[in-house]
């Protein structure tokens, strides 16, 4: 992105930027809390657990948030997810636990159980509360392939079994999304790594960054060496859009770009354009277009080729980017990037008989999907570029796990990574166990 | 609207709520303001001998709260009026000048000496005051000085200072109960014998609150040490509805007029209390939670609800007594089932859970593999569990069984009543 004056640092000053990517859903304080707290039901057999990809005891949780019982609480919750401080930040709560709350029926006001989990886990990072304890010591390794929630997820509940794990992670920090993906004002103040601090302070993991699997190291070498591998390697490449213009300079993967935003010191030293068109309909799409607003661009378009019943955003994120200035376009496919040097415009097919539409822009983002990086993975039972899995996560290979979204059924949510890592650890354990 | 003008004993007031005899009431200031907030009377804080007491200066009271913080029980350990008896005797006089049309009744605690009262008593009415109230009922402090609730325990001793008030007095005599007994009848009847004109209830309950969870003491402490005080407020009211009730169904008793007291917060409380008995109603912890402006919902949801039920006050005291009988009396072959009505149900489940667990498994969790709750009507009992937990009102509902046969039991519903006095079951039956 570099030479075109349009896209430049400062648009908007440091505290403008501070502002705009404070806390987007500020903790509750304890007063709100509790009274919060006493919304809740304590359903049986709870719509809301059944609704969490974790299986969270809820009205448990929050029963124990009532009588100020916080370190239970927290309990209740890592134990079933020890991602439960960043879920309570990035999950799409609408449409998974207060979804199913029943107070939807009552009044059309859930209980706020993201926030409340939230006020339950806070105290347990900030204090670095020990919460678990590992079992005697197996002598069994285990290797963890990638450094995300499901790597991290998995590594932890092996660690608390009493086994001995590496993760093999092909960044410089773990975390995976949370750490490079995540926009910023959902996990202000580095929780990502406060949380992984939390993650390995278990003990009995070994990280080693900076290691791709297929360049430094290959599956083989890791089925002999390890008594078994989990892989949790993401989908790493991004999709192209097939178009006219594509390698245009300004036009960017939108992955990468908030990956430079999540770890830029200070925001307002990015660079941001002043017309931006983001193509795409999901979370990073979104993600991608309020924080360029945010930024300060001037114009932010997402332009989807479906309607808005079709977008893998949530009805939350699509109302959070229409109030953030975004301006969302439906039915729209990009025919062709338009400019010499830099990119100047997109030209879109549209469903509708007035023809195409134009729009101006010196900055586009792609943010149609990623694949898996399959490199050095072709051993393994895939389907459309993702493993299959059994139901304990097992895949086609001897000693292999595989879980999070470089699965089939992955759904790029935290929530869902983190389940299979834990479910993926519990078969490993019981494997190893010959149980 | 209905109208509220009330008689009680002859003292008339423009509505039945008095505000009790307690810190509300303790100086002219106070009452001034009760009074221009509309209250129709007042029991003046207990008045006693002269050198007054004096209160800790420490922590008078605590509360138990919801998790919002609303007042459900209240707790004092504050003593009668810590004032000279001069100072309360020239403001009551200036009260009752300044507000003719309202009540005005001077409560005092004196000791178990006939000549106090014989001093004490004309002093007290020269003030022009509409009657008195005897405080046979503070559980905390006063007790142990053999005053208070040490005189309410026995009824021997409330009917002989009963009896020395009516002596030293010519107007209304109410004697104040204390609910830290094992019957309030008996010393409901030792005030009748003793001439008392009427008897007001309940006072407070001995209490503690709870300990403070980091010192490990009990909670309030005045210098680390605490005492049991008097417990009041919303969570007080069943148990003096209750008291209200047996001392005006009880034959000993019945048409003893009563004031009643204990967790009165809006006009529904009121209602019960006159409904089961009472004449007029007295309020303390809802004025010391909210303030003396809670008195503009007492009279008008009292006076709309006598419009909406075309009552008057009067046709409304004790109308609920008849229905108040002994367990042994219940008919025995009458049958209530739970219904659960579908549209109204959330899916909370807590019927099923709690029936479950706790009563009699009767409320499925599943039908055809689907959530859903509905009542077994083979299992059910009519205990009223289900709607008692029900966070959705009235979405459960007890139907009575008319006809047929009981599923639970098998046996067809008679229209006879049977009650345990005739009873098969029963030993001691009588037969006719």
């Amino acid at each position: 992105m570099a030479g075109n004056a349009e896209i430049r640092a400062g648009r908007l000053s440091k505290a403008e930027i501070d502002d705009n990517f404070a806390d987007l859903h500020p903790p509750l304080t304890r007063s709100e809390a509790l009274i919060e707290a006493d919304r809740c039901y304590f359903c049986y057999d709870a719509p809301c657990t059944t609704a969490c990809p974790t299986g969270i005891d809820i009205p448990a949780f929050i029963q124990k948030i009532r009588s100020d019982n916080l370190r239970g609480s927290a309990r209740t919750i890592l134990s079933e997810n020890i991602m439960g401080g960043m879920c309570a930040r990035v999950c799409p709560t609408e449409v998974l636990c207060e979804e199913a709350c029943v107070r939807n029926t009552h009044e059309e006001k859930p209980v706020e159980i993201g926030l409340l989990q939230r006020y339950a886990t806070d105290p347990v990072f900030e204090h670095s509360d020990q919460l678990f304890q590992r079992a005697v010591a197996t002598g069994k390794k285990v290797a963890v392939v990638g450094g995300g929630p499901a790597g991290l997820s998995c590594a932890h509940r092996l660690a608390v079994l009493g086994h001995n794990v590496t993760i093999f992670n092909r960044d410089s920090k773990l975390g995976g999304l949370n750490e490079y993906g995540i926009a910023a004002y959902k996990a202000i103040d580095d929780f990502a790594q406060t949380e992984v601090d939390y993650i390995l302070s278990i003990g009995g993991i070994e990280v080693r960054n900076n290691l791709m699997l297929g360049v430094n190291f290959g599956l083989e070498d890791l089925r002999q060496e390890y008594d078994a591998v989990f892989l949790g390697v993401g989908l790493a490449l991004s999709n192209n859009l097939g178009v006219e213009g594509e390698d245009l300079d300004g036009v960017v993967n939108a992955i990468e770009y908030i990956a430079k935003l999540r770890q830029a010191a200070d925001k307002s030293t990015l660079p941001v354009g002043r017309k931006i068109v983001v193509i795409g309909g999901g979370m990073t799409a979104i993600d991608v277009a309020v924080q360029s607003k945010r930024l300060g661009a001037e114009e932010v378009h997402m332009v989807y080729r479906r309607g808005p019943e079709q977008m893998s955003a949530s009805v939350f994120e699509q109302a959070l980017a229409q109030t953030s200035g975004v301006t969302l376009h439906h039915w729209a496919s990009p025919a062709r990037i338009l400019g010499d040097d830099f990119v100047t415009g997109v030209e879109f097919d549209v469903d509708r008989s007035d023809g195409g539409v134009r729009l101006d822009a010196d900055v586009v983002f792609k943010a149609i999907g990623q694949r898996m990086d399959g490199n050095g993975l072709a051993s393994l039972a895939s389907e459309s570029g993702r493993f299959i899995v059994d139901e304990h996560q097992k895949t086609s290979s001897d000693k292999v796990w595989a879980g999070g979204d470089c699965v089939v059924g992955g759904n790029d949510l935290t929530v869902s990574a983190v389940q299979h890592g834990k479910i993926a650890a519990i078969s490993i354990d019981r494997t190893l166990r010959n149980r | 609207m209905a109208d509220l003008k009330t008689k009680f004993l002859g003292i008339s007031s423009p509505n039945p709520f008095w505000l009790a005899s307690a810190p509300p009431t303790d100086k002219a200031y106070n009452v001034n303001r009760a009074f221009a907030a509309g209250w129709g009377g007042v029991v003046w804080k207990t008045l006693g001998e002269d050198p007054p007491i004096v209160n800790v200066s420490g922590p008078r009271y605590s509360t138990l709260l919801s998790n919002d913080r609303r007042v459900i029980g209240f707790n004092n350990i504050e003593l009668i009026t810590d004032r000279p008896l001069q100072t309360n005797l020239d403001e009551m006089r200036q009260v009752k000048k300044d507000w003719p049309d309202r009540a005005v009744v001077a409560s005092v605690m004196l000791p178990m000496n006939e000549e106090s009262w014989a001093k004490y008593l004309p002093m007290i009415e020269d003030t022009g005051v509409d009657g008195f109230e005897l405080n046979f009922g503070c559980p905390h402090g006063m007790s142990e000085r053999g005053m208070g609730a040490a005189v309410g325990q026995v009824p021997e001793y409330i009917q002989m200072a009963t009896e020395w008030a009516k002596k030293a007095s010519s107007i209304p005599v109410i004697v104040k109960l204390t609910p830290n007994v094992a019957s309030v009848v008996p010393p409901a009847k030792a005030a009748l014998d003793g001439g008392a004109d009427a008897v007001s209830l309940i006072n407070t309950i001995n209490s503690i609150m709870r300990v403070d969870y980091d010192s490990l003491t009990m909670y309030p402490t005045t210098d680390g040490m605490g005492t049991h005080g008097g417990y009041c407020g919303e969570a007080v009211k069943p148990i003096a509805l209750n008291m209200v009730a047996e001392i005006a169904r009880n034959k000993e008793t019945r048409g003893l007029p009563i004031s009643g007291i204990g967790g009165i917060s809006d006009w529904r409380d009121a209602v019960d209390f006159l409904a089961l008995g009472a004449s007029n109603v007295q309020v303390c912890t809802a004025a010391m939670v909210y303030g003396f402006r809670i008195i503009d919902d007492l009279t008008d949801g009292l006076s709309s609800f006598l419009d909406d039920k075309q009552l008057t006050l009067e046709q409304l005291v004790g109308k609920a007594v008849p229905s108040v009988t002994d367990w042994q009396y219940l008919n025995l072959n009458y049958v209530e089932k739970a219904v659960i009505n579908q549209d109204l149900c959330i899916q909370c489940g807590r019927c099923h859970v709690v029936c479950e667990d706790t009563s009699h498994q009767a409320i499925t969790h599943t039908v055809n593999g689907v959530r859903r709750f509905e009542v077994i009507d083979s299992e059910c009992v009519g205990c009223n569990l289900c709607v008692s937990v029900c966070p959705v009102d009235s979405c459960i509902t007890m139907t009575q069984l008319t006809g047929g046969v009981d599923p639970r039991t098998g046996r067809a519903i008679s229209k006879e009543r049977l009650q345990w006095t005739a009873h098969p079951n029963n030993p001691m039956r009588k037969t006719d």
